[in-house]
């Protein structure tokens, strides 16, 4: 029922782990079956310079959690925030219907994380004027 | 490189015909392709072959007479006619209907189906080996009951019902007991007489058999309304001109199920235990779902935590081995398995459950197997979840 991309993807998944002082942090639940995702993303220059993700789901979570993080390292934060759960779905080469929302989770960690860290930045900002 | 082996565990989903029952089917394809109701020796050479099937299914389960006996094209539709056929034949006996909450879907929808014709439904509750709360089950049986329909052992955990417990309590209520014993016939013994059953489903493929044949049998003197209209076959019950070769497999497969169950039976039980064994003891936080030792022969169904089920399916099918989950992932609707909600697991319990279905051909070597896999499988997903304690990932 997978590509042989999203196989590979889960049975080696990149950037897994936790990233331990990242300047940002996603977690998003899927609330249609209860799964969660974390990414971790360490920003320079305005550049993902390192991220990583964990994820507690489905084979197709997996896979498509690593494909993002992959996607998505070295761009701008504005290039990232631009991935979508399609573009996710596409480099894996498709996804079943059913499973489509994972790669949802998956785009949603990611923005929540440099979300978060753009809020914290605006905030550190606000602190030094 | 040797070759991948392939160990198939998921029985419960759909299991080999025994060569012994192709054998027997293929004369009834090519040489006896007569209709059994046809007055001609072609037509008569196959009502016998139908009657001596019906003798040997009633013989498995001790019905009292052979006649008692409905061909059908499996479990599902067993069950609905059973519960459908009952329920709108004898309005007069009461619109109620009790079930459990650990029920097949074949049972669960079409109980919910009657609910939309003016008939009421209780699911009952289990407890957490899944075994349905008696004082329920005479708390919620009334006057009004027509039909308890419960399940003999669920296939996904494997327990076993109380049988002649729950058959006494709905008979001092008038009310008629329907068993689904799709999982366990052929199994475990069953004893329609002394088990006290008034309908009973039993499917053919879980006997090893084929698929799409299955029986109901109706005690006597029980009116069902029948779902198929037409020619009249099957006591005017179940129109439609019989499978033939199909019975005549579930025919050969309730006499070797008969036959062998014994020491099949303590063969599977000593496997599953070995199994279970080896997929608890060697790893933290996992469980057993179900009873340990009133459970069905071939049923193994643990669950780990901080995982999830599709993904632990996933790698072991990748060294080979099928097994099954009953986790939100794996389902169509998303929904984790309402059987294990039902004995109380959470959401994220029911996600990291797994079964195996052990079978015939399944080996010691087998379950050695799997049990090899299994540590390495769970660490790595482990590693992966952002649930699991620090400490597990040392
Ligand atoms: S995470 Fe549940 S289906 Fe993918």
């Amino acid at each position: 029922m997978y590509t042989e991309k999203v196989m590979e993807h889960f049975k080696n998944p990149r950037n897994m782990g936790e990233i331990p002082d990242a300047d940002g942090v996603g977690t998003v639940g899927n609330p249609v079956c209860g799964d969660l995702m974390t990414i971790y993303i360490k920003v320079k220059d305005n550049r993902l310079e390192d991220i990583k993700f964990k994820t507690f789901g489905c084979g197709s979570a997996i896979a498509t959690s690593s494909m993002i993080t992959e996607l998505a390292k070295g761009k701008t934060l504005e290039e990232a925030m631009k991935i979508t759960r399609a573009n996710v779905a596409d480099e894996l080469g498709g996804l079943p219907p059913v499973k489509m929302h994972c790669s949802n989770l998956a785009a949603d960690a990611l923005h929540a994380a440099i979300e978060y860290y753009n809020k914290k930045r605006k905030a550190a900002d606000e602190v030094k004027k | 490189m040797s070759t991948l082996k392939r160990v198939y565990m998921d029985h419960a989903a759909g299991k080999p015909v025994d060569s012994r029952v192709a054998e027997a089917m293929l004369p009834y394809m090519k040489t006896f392709y007569g209709n059994p109701s046809s007055l001609h020796q072609f037509g008569q050479e196959a009502r016998k072959a139908l009657e001596d099937a019906r003798t040997k299914i009633a013989e498995l389960v001790n019905a009292e007479r052979k006649e008692s006996i409905i061909f059908t094209s499996g479990a599902t539709e067993s069950n609905n006619m059973a519960i459908k056929g009952v329920a709108n034949r004898n309005k007069d006996r009461g619109t109620r209907i009790i079930t459990s909450s650990i029920e097949h879907m074949s049972v669960v929808n079409t109980c919910k189906f009657l609910t939309t014709k003016g008939f009421e439904a209780v699911f009952l509750p289990v407890d957490n080996y899944g075994f349905v709360k008696l004082e329920s089950l005479e708390k919620e049986l009334t006057d009004k009951t027509v039909l308890v329909s419960i399940v003999y052992a669920n296939g996904e955990i494997g327990t076993i019902q109380p049988m002649k417990e729950i058959s006494k309590i709905v008979h001092s209520k008038n009310a008629y007991l329907h068993v689904d014993a799709t999982a366990a016939c052929g199994q475990v013994p069953i004893d329609i007489k002394e088990e006290g059953i008034d309908l009973l489903t039993i499917s053919s493929n879980g006997t090893y058999g084929p698929k799409g044949i299955g029986a109901l049998y109706i005690k006597e003197g029980i009116r069902v309304e029948p779902l198929l209209h037409g020619g009249g076959q099957e006591r005017g019950l179940r129109s439609g001109t019989e499978n033939l070769p199909s019975i005549v497999g579930f025919g050969k497969a309730a006499e070797i199920a008969k036959n062998e169950m014994q020491p099949e039976g303590e063969r599977l039980i000593r496997l599953r235990d070995r199994l279970i064994d080896g997929l608890l003891k060697p790893i933290p936080y996992s469980f057993l779902n179900g009873h340990p030792t009133r459970r069905l022969p071939d049923n193994v169904s643990v669950r780990y935590s901080f995982i999830e089920g599709e993904s632990m399916l996933l790698s072991l099918d990748m060294m080979g081995v099928a097994a099954s989950s009953g986790s939100a992932c794996t389902a169509k609707t998303l929904e984790p398995s309402h059987v294990l909600l039902a004995i109380g697991l959470k959401h994220e319990e029911a996600h990291g459950s797994l079964m195996f279905t052990l079978g015939r051909q399944n080996t010691e070597e087998e379950v050695d197997y799997v049990v090899s896999l299994m540590p390495s499988i769970v660490k790595r997903l482990r590693a992966i979840s952002p649930l699991t304690p620090k400490e597990l990932n040392k």
